[in-house]
């Protein structure tokens, strides 16, 4: 964990310097849901629309910055620097993973509510610890699916298009998940302000699953 | 009790796809000595240095550093390997002092060593400036540091002088040279100064040992013929 820290403040330090990842993440995500305002052609939407919208939003952010993950690391030699140190090479999935999910918790702290105020119906208050929850399950999926998936298309020549190609289909169940339990928590009336069990532990086991698979097989990605 | 041999290399051999970057490289390098690796671009000089600093596979041969076969204990070899390659390995964003505590805490380095490096090469007052505005004589100096921050017993230095202007360079002598007391490997587009600092030669031509044992016995023919 020691070693994962020391990468993960790395990162955040190279990411405040360059900030060629996180404010894109959110311009992406904000001009998502202008482009839904538009192409819905209704002033405020609501319940299983509204989660749909939410997720979509949430899904290009994050594919922006699984892609950008290890650019440094590939192109400034990070990649080496780090293998010919004496750490557990794990040490770097588990800080490239952190530093995904704090840039999506991040992204979340802006979009969701310009969300909330531009196009969501009801109010967020009220389902707020349900959809945190949610949230935090689905970072968890982005970051551990796109850290493994991220990993996978560095070394490749073709890595913008295998990244998506294969994180996509990975991370279908888990928008599944977060789409149904978003649902609820954001229709009109706030019938419910927690979200559904079932699709909560679903997206847990998706997270569990993938976080074990990415620890397990991360090493063998960073051989040559 | 007998010492281990800093490099022992047994029927190295390494591949590329379709391409051979090393064949049947065998060679016995005792602690301290110092090791001119010469051939043309492409002769498989860079690749025996990535071996040996456990980056790359052997795909057939055994390799030990220090006793520790290669690369089932490259853990144990990372820690006694410095690598000074094209690249710097530095984060362009970052200082060359924030670059330098980051290896410090990888290699669990006591953080008065990075202070310690730049004194010796002479950059503490561009230290807290970002890499990308140092220039390449700059960087170099660094990544120097970078690759001596852990005092290893091993330095692979893949022409360790580029980019140097003479003060430079002999700023970093008691780092990188003989004075360093450490075993060297070190490759350099200029042979002859290569030699003059060497105490073994191996000498590749398309993968394959053209030439290892002293410098004396390595003449100017065989030279030019390497590089032919």
């Amino acid at each position: 964990m020691r070693t994962a820290w020391v990468v993960l403040r790395k990162d955040l330090r190279v990411e405040s310097r360059t900030l060629e990842t996180l404010p894109a993440m959110i311009l992406l995500a904000l001009v998502t849901f202008v482009i839904f305002h538009f192409g819905l052609n209704r002033d405020t939407i609501s319940g299983q629309e509204a989660a749909g919208v939410l997720t979509v939003a949430l899904l290009f952010a994050a594919m922006l910055g699984i892609n950008r993950l290890f650019v440094a690391e590939r192109e400034q030699g990070g990649f080496d620097a780090f293998l010919l140190a004496p750490v557990d090479r794990s040490a770097m999935m588990v800080a490239k993973a952190a530093g995904l999910f704090i840039y999506l918790t991040v992204l979340e702290v802006i979009a969701v509510p310009a969300f909330g105020l531009f196009l969501l119906g009801p109010s967020l208050g009220r389902p707020l610890p349900g959809l945190v929850l949610v949230l935090v399950l689905t970072n968890i999926a982005f970051a551990t699916i796109g850290t493994l998936v991220s990993g996978i298309a560095v070394n490749t020549r073709a890595r913008d298009l295998i990244g998506p190609m294969i994180g996509l289909p990975l991370l279908v169940p888990a928008l599944i998940g977060t789409a149904r339990a978003l649902g609820p928590l954001l229709a009109a009336g706030h019938a419910t302000t927690s979200p559904p069990l079932k699709w909560l532990a679903i997206l847990a086991l998706y997270d569990l699953v993938f976080a074990l698979l990415a620890y397990a097989l991360f090493d063998f990605l960073l051989e040559e | 009790m007998t010492t281990a041999p800093a490099i022992e290399l047994r029927g190295l051999s390494r591949y590329f796809g379709e391409r051979t970057a090393l064949r049947d490289v065998s060679l016995t390098v005792p602690p301290g000595t110092t090791l001119a690796v010469l051939g043309r671009n492409g002769a498989g000089k860079s690749t025996l240095l990535r071996i040996l600093a456990s980056l790359l596979r052997p795909h057939s041969g055994d390799v030990e550093v220090f006793g520790e076969p290669l690369p089932r204990r490259a853990f144990a070899v990372r820690a006694k390997v410095g690598l000074l390659s094209h690249e710097p390995l530095l984060y362009r964003e970052l200082t060359a002092r924030e670059n330098l505590d980051y290896h410090a805490r990888l290699h669990r380095v006591a953080a008065g060593r990075v202070d310690e490096v730049l004194d010796a090469v002479e950059f503490q007052r561009r230290a807290d400036d970002p890499v990308r505005t140092l220039s390449r004589g700059m960087v170099q100096r660094v990544a120097v540091c970078r690759a001596v921050l852990h005092q290893p017993a091993l330095l692979l230095l893949d022409e360790p002088r580029a980019n140097l202007d003479p003060a430079a360079s002999a700023l970093v002598e008691p780092l990188i040279g003989r004075p360093s007391g450490a075993t060297r490997v070190l490759t350099s587009h200029d042979p002859q100064a290569a030699l003059a600092e060497a105490d073994m030669v191996l000498a590749l031509k398309d993968g394959r040992i053209a030439y290892a044992g002293e410098p004396a016995g390595f003449s100017d023919i065989r030279l030019r013929e390497l590089y032919a």
